[in-house]
């Protein structure tokens, strides 16, 4: 499903007197429909950078990266925008919504964007934000005056709100109590059993350990870090 | 008697072949706006400058001229314009309707219809109809030439959407042979219905704008309207005071301080014509 | 699948100055592309290039038009430019004075574009203008009042519903937030996102704020002196800027 050859990166500081940073170069594996791979190695090692490579965020200079057939880095922008709508799911770390619109909106988006009515779309949201412990009352409100945690439960739960056959996880679990972090880690569960292939970072080892099924290290493919 | 020190009907031969030509090409365009080279006249703006251009490039000496302002022979207007061309062009001139071969008319339409071979001259303050909507005269001419009439409608919407009804009651804007949007100079819209399929030739002369329009007998003239607020020409709801006709448009005339009012014809002649053939309403003497 | 719009090599000169230059790109049904640079970069010339307000000194803007399928825009007849300009395109203003009919009332400034494609039922019309002010959240209420009487906010809702009343397919925004208080741009952006989700417009918005690209459009092009130096996915582009002026256009952005 997911699958990456040979794949490499630089970025180039123009303003910084045009410095060549290479941060990962010839990377190689596949994940398996419901599979789930941790990318693992110490701080700065490149799995975020990795992980945006993967999403068509980050640009990467040679190699390349099929997910469900299509090599995104030598796609068309509509092209990796229809990726993301309909095949390619990320959870971030990090919220980013236009600012006053309803939690519950921000959830259902992901669908509306797919073409299901609002109706159906809003009831999906709120049974995600309901399993996630998000109180109905804060439902109409925007979640950017939200909490940390519940910031990252509204961000999970608007990754999760589409059945995407690939996802990507940034830290799905940091910042959760033990039970939302159960929840999470369920919601993890039931996409792997549906089919979905799984790419994540996760510094909860615990749960690192319960749901990936594969290891990658990412420090071997960062140029100055193999040790 | 012709005043020796002008010549026939006061602007010179040259002038008067320059408005021809724009009233010939008004004439082949129905409804667009020909500019002229208008001259200064004998005469402030307002008071029929372009009027006066038209008939002087068009009467004959064989002419029989007459002149109305809201339908009256003998305003103050009407009875100057009429004595400038006694003067000057040393036509004939009348008060009826019939006899009369040149019509120059401020704001009306004469009563009694007009036949084939007559020509009415209209004043026009201001010849173009999407003038309050769109200021700019070089959007106004493309939106004519490509037959970008939406904004005419949009005056009108206006109307209803704060009156509750069209309520533009003069120069009320019209269509001609399904092309170009008129201003038929400021007439009530109860003549608007007069305007088309007339036998008469009619001439529309705008002198401060420098313009000429026209339109030629029998040509369709249509007022625009909405599907579901039509138009409608309207006027008081009175027999006329004075020769107790039901079918003309009147004016209200208050006639003593207790605000006594009667309704009277605007067109004159027709008036009297009624009056002189036994007619009689309840406010005449 | 043809793209809506496909723009070719267009050049606009002032003299010896470089409006823009050689500009190409492709602009699929439902793409929303965002044009970024400092103010004379020339991206209101390329804009207005493609709009049909400039006339390029060479290049295509090629749309795809209903009836005849693709056809170059510039050298289209005025009168079809003109009705594309009221039908399938729309050009939302920075400011709403510029796009709107300011003595006009909210009703008759929507209901305009309706009576130019020859709308003459004026229930019908005021029934839409009325349904399009509650789509940009207008209190119906407003309807017969001018837009003299609205704030900055409402001008430009109301610019909105005048130009998406005849259902466009390709809206032209310069600036559509600017000058608006950032609770009111937040307010905007939203609406201009669910009417381009909902109605599956394409859209190109001309903007120097990078924010506003990054909510509503899924491509970015980035302009410098006339000419694109960058183009690509929209949070690509902002987050792993390749060329040196994207670089520090995207490091010159106050961090809130």
């Amino acid at each position: 499903m997911i699958e990456l050859k040979d794949v490499s990166k630089t970025f180039t500081l123009h303003n910084q007197g045009s410095a060549v940073i290479e941060v990962i170069s010839n990377v190689s594996f596949a994940v398996a429909p419901g599979e789930c791979v941790a990318l693992t190695g110490a701080s700065g090692a490149g799995k975020s950078t990795l992980m945006r490579m993967i999403y068509g965020n980050y640009l990467t200079q040679a190699g390349e990266i099929r997910i469900g057939g299509l090599d995104i880095v030598r796609s068309e922008p509509r092209d990796i925008i229809k990726l993301r709508r309909d095949v390619l799911g990320y959870v971030s770390q990090f919220l980013r919504v236009v600012p006053r619109v309803p939690t519950l909106d921000v959830v259902a988006e992901p669908l509306r964007a797919l073409g299901v009515p609002a109706g159906d779309a809003q009831d999906r949201a709120s049974a995600l934000l309901t399993q996630l412990n998000i109180p109905e009352r804060l439902w109409p409100l925007s979640p950017t005056t939200f909490s940390g945690g519940e910031q990252q439960r509204v961000n999970i739960a608007r990754g999760f709100a589409h059945t995407y056959p690939a996802m990507l996880l940034d830290e799905p679990t940091a910042s959760l109590d033990a039970a939302n972090r159960e929840v999470v880690l369920s919601l993890i569960e039931d996409a792997k059993a549906r089919g979905a292939a799984i790419i994540g970072i996760f510094h909860d080892a615990a749960a690192r350990a319960r749901v990936c099924d594969r290891e990658i290290d990412v420090s071997r493919f960062t140029p100055g870090m193999a040790a | 008697m012709t005043d020796q020190a002008y010549n026939f009907a006061y602007l010179d031969e040259q002038t008067k072949r320059m408005i021809r030509r724009a009233i010939l090409k008004g004439l082949a365009i129905p409804g667009y706006q020909v500019p002229f080279a208008s001259r200064e006249m004998p005469m402030p703006y307002g008071w029929g400058t372009g009027g006066v251009q038209v008939s002087a490039a068009v009467l004959t000496p064989e002419d029989t001229f007459k002149v109305i302002d809201q339908g009256a022979d003998d305003t103050t207007n009407a009875v100057s314009i009429r004595t400038f061309f006694q003067r000057t062009a040393g036509v004939a001139t009348t008060t009826s309707t019939s006899d009369a071969t040149v019509i120059q008319t401020r704001h009306r339409i004469p009563e009694e219809a007009l036949s084939e071979g007559q020509i009415l001259v209209y004043q026009v303050p201001i010849p173009e109809p999407l003038r309050f909507l769109e200021p700019r005269e070089s959007e106004t001419r493309k939106m004519h030439s490509l037959e970008e009439y939406g904004l005419m409608h949009v005056k009108l919407y206006e109307d209803i959407s704060r009156h509750g009804h069209i309520a533009t009651s003069y120069a009320y804007p019209v269509k001609v042979e399904g092309r170009y949007v008129m201003d038929p100079s400021p007439i009530p819209k109860f003549d608007n219905p007069k305007l088309g399929d007339m036998a008469a030739i009619q001439l529309f002369g705008a002198g401060r704008e420098q313009r000429i329009y026209a339109l030629p007998p029998y040509t369709q003239v249509v007022s625009l309207d909405f599907e579901d607020h039509p138009f409608e020409a309207s006027k008081a709801d009175h027999p006329c005071g004075m020769c107790g006709a039901t079918d003309s448009y009147l004016d209200e005339l208050i006639i003593d301080d207790a605000g006594g009012r009667m309704f009277v014809c605007s067109d004159t002649d027709y008036c009297e014509a009624r009056q002189a053939a036994g007619h009689k309403g309840k406010d005449a003497a | 699948m043809t793209p809506l719009l496909s723009v070719q090599g267009i050049t606009k000169r002032y003299g010896a100055h470089i409006g823009c230059a050689d500009v190409s790109f492709d602009l699929y049904p439902g793409e929303v592309m965002g044009i970024v640079g400092e103010s004379g970069s020339g991206k209101s010339t390329l804009l207005n290039c493609m709009a049909g307000h400039l006339t390029p000194d060479a290049g295509q803007v090629v749309f795809d038009t209903r009836t005849d399928g693709p056809r170059d825009t510039i050298t289209m007849s005025e009168p079809e430019r003109r009705m594309l300009g009221r039908t399938d395109w729309a050009f939302v203003h920075q400011h709403a004075r510029d796009g709107l009919r300011m003595g006009v009332s909210a009703g008759g400034n929507v209901g305009e574009r309706l009576m130019a494609v020859g709308e003459r039922h004026y229930g019908d019309i005021r029934a839409k203008a009325t349904d399009w002010l509650g789509r940009v959240e207008i209190d119906a209420s407003r309807v017969d009042d001018r837009p003299t009487t609205f704030s900055g906010g409402m001008q430009q809702r109301l610019q909105i519903a005048r130009n998406l009343v005849t259902g466009p397919r390709l809206v032209f925004m310069d600036e559509p937030t600017g000058g608006l208080d950032v609770s009111v741009q937040a307010r905007l952006l939203d609406l201009l996102r669910g009417l381009v989700r909902d109605m599956g417009l394409s859209a190109i918005i001309v903007t120097h704020d990078l924010a506003v690209v990054r909510l509503l459009a899924d491509r970015l092009m980035v302009m410098k002196s006339g000419r694109v130096v960058e183009a690509g996915l929209t949070d690509q582009v902002l987050d792993d800027p390749q060329h040196a002026y994207s670089q520090l256009l995207v490091s010159s952005v106050l961090q809130v």
